[in-house]
């Protein structure tokens, strides 16, 4: 299901009424919060039922949260796959395996945006292997980038990305970390409208280079960017997200855990007790359900070597949402830990 | 890179540890039985330099193609065919080794055109080069499995960088191979280079390249410092 107003904190969906029954009774604060969250969830697309089959799945935790794409309505689970540092595993074949496996939990779970880019080893290979393995589960999203300061060979690197994953077309190709954007963007537009890409977008990691960002996201005519943000690098909060909505443009959030130091940051004080008001299990749920809750966010895309750890991620997909009041105290709270 | 000073040391880590690691374990089943050739150059090298004040010709021109062909070795072996596949930027390590290789070749056949007598280099200098080409032949080798990693993950002399760097730093403070600062530029930059990457895996190894290439260094400096004070002596 989409994410609309039954989905935050507090609310009468299914997934609530599920919780709220483990929680045995309403409290005033989250009563107030699902009124908030109401309010909030005016301003989004309603919910709806999820486009792609394994996504729309339900299980005893209720419906797996998806966000639609904003240029296109396509819906995607809010929880991805990223594959920073953890897919890079080289030819060893143990490596390959256990990536393998990871992806397999991570379609299991109703996962299906896996992100990668040239610039991460041997990442593309690895996903591909685990693809083929998997027998190239039909709810992938494929999700890739440019990474070339020369113009002329991005379009073969793009056909090497392509062969790498094993797939006919990518869905997704974004000008990783703006790398001569001016160069490769009217390329993938030219893709995508010759019908062999389906999204086009930019990425900026550790809030560089927001200016340029800003600037493409007003004059481009893209479908995605890709900005780091967690509870607490907030930057973009204020121009960027804001933007993002009014152009319609998709946001996907990378270093949701800022390549795990932010959970070991956490993991010393313990789950706070409003944790299970939007059914979190962990703070890694909780740090997720933080970024994938602002209204601007079509996705997180943690990174994960470990099959516990990304059904907990895509654990986040499910349950209850923060609402904006939710939101300040998650933030603020993890400040101060 | 325009905002180049917003980026640390990890933002450069491609790779996590245990892949790192199992790099060389894989390397090393690969190769097998490649380490006991090794093994055997490592003790020829000592055996060359132990003792002795004065390196003759014919021990320098050895000691120069032992280490050319591990260069080569592990440019090609090492680097480009294992390396590469979990950091891009090991292609143009390769280069580096494969530069390294070529230098240390042209010293070797520069051997043959020369007729000046090998020189007695410094005793403090040749007890540093001594002790760092120990280090790199026969400790660095058993500190992955004192730091807790398995026999698997060793790094050889000859087969893996790091000990080939260091040992090349320490041979080249003991024996008088010419134009010697040239030669120890590559394996200074590698050791400021694995020891960065190591810093950014937390490894708490990371000090080795990095305290091997500062001695080095520094004896290196004196000793060119010392040789310049003696030939402005001689020269007055």
């Amino acid at each position: 299901m989409g994410i609309g107003a039954g989905m935050f904190v507090g609310s009468g969906s299914e997934a609530g009424e599920k919780s709220m029954r483990q929680n045995d009774a309403l409290t005033r604060r989250s009563f107030l919060a699902s009124c908030a969250a109401v309010a909030a969830a005016t301003a989004l697309r309603p919910s709806a039922a999820s486009a792609s089959g394994p996504a729309k799945t339900a299980t005893p935790r209720g419906a797996l949260l998806t966000r639609p794409i904003p240029s296109s309505g396509e819906d995607l689970p809010v929880v991805g796959l990223g594959s920073w540092i953890t897919f890079n595993v080289g030819d060893d074949p143990a490596g390959r395996d256990a990536c393998a496996e990871v992806m397999r939990a991570f379609f299991h779970e109703g996962g299906r945006l896996i992100d990668s880019s040239p610039m991460y080893g041997s990442s593309q290979e690895v996903i591909g292997y685990g693809l083929h393995k998997l027998g190239l589960p039909s709810q992938l999203f494929s999700s890739d980038k440019v990474w070339t300061s020369s113009a002329g060979s991005g379009a073969a690197q793009v056909e090497e990305t392509r062969r790498h994953w094993g797939v006919t077309r990518l869905d997704l190709l974004e000008v990783h970390n703006l790398t001569a954007w001016e160069e490769h963007l009217p390329s993938l537009f030219a893709m995508k409208k010759a019908g062999r890409l389906r999204y086009v977008g930019v990425t900026t990691s550790e809030g560089r280079r927001h200016d340029e960002l800003e600037s493409i996201m007003r004059t481009q005519p893209i479908d995605f960017i890709q900005v780091s943000y967690n509870a607490l690098d907030r930057d973009v909060e204020e121009r960027i997200l804001p933007l993002a909505r009014d152009r319609r443009i998709g946001v996907i959030c990378n270093r949701p855990f800022r390549r795990g130091e932010l959970i070991r940051r956490v993991e010393r004080a313990p789950l706070p007790s409003w944790a299970g008001e939007i059914d979190c299990r962990s703070w890694a749920q909780v740090l997720l359900k933080f970024i994938v809750s602002h209204p601007a966010v079509v996705c997180a895309i943690p990174a994960t070597s470990r099959v516990d750890h990304v059904r907990e991620n895509v654990g986040a997909s499910y349950g209850r949402l923060p609402d904006e009041s939710l939101r300040r105290r998650i933030a603020v709270h993890v400040e101060k830990i | 890179m325009s905002e180049w000073w917003t980026y640390t040391l990890s933002d450069f880590l491609l790779f996590s540890p245990r892949t790192y690691y199992r790099l060389f374990e894989i390397y090393n089943v690969a190769i097998w039985p490649a380490q006991i050739v090794a093994f055997a150059l490592a003790l020829v090298l000592l055996a060359l330099v132990w003792r002795r004040r004065v390196v003759g010709r014919p021990a320098i021109l050895a000691i120069l193609a032992i280490l050319t062909v591990c260069w080569l070795w592990v440019a090609v072996v090492f680097l480009a065919h294992r390396y590469a596949t979990i950091n891009w930027a090991a292609v143009y390590f390769a280069w580096g080794f494969g530069l390294q290789s070529v230098l240390l070749l042209i010293s070797c056949l520069g051997l043959f055109r020369t007729e000046r007598a090998p020189e007695a280099q410094s005793l403090p200098g040749r007890r540093a080069g001594m002790a760092i080409l120990l280090f790199a032949l026969l400790v660095e080798p058993f500190a992955g499995v004192l730091f807790g990693r398995g026999w698997m993950a060793t790094e050889i002399f000859g087969l893996a960088p790091d000990p080939t760097a260091i040992a090349t730093l320490g041979i080249l403070l003991v024996a008088p191979v010419r134009r010697r600062g040239y030669r120890m530029v590559i394996p200074l930059i590698w050791c400021a280079i694995s020891g960065a990457t190591l810093l950014a895996m937390k490894s708490p190894d990371a000090w080795v390249p990095i305290g091997a290439a500062a001695l080095a260094g520094e004896e290196a400096f004196r000793q060119s410092r010392a040789l310049r004070r003696i030939r402005e002596t001689a020269a007055s």
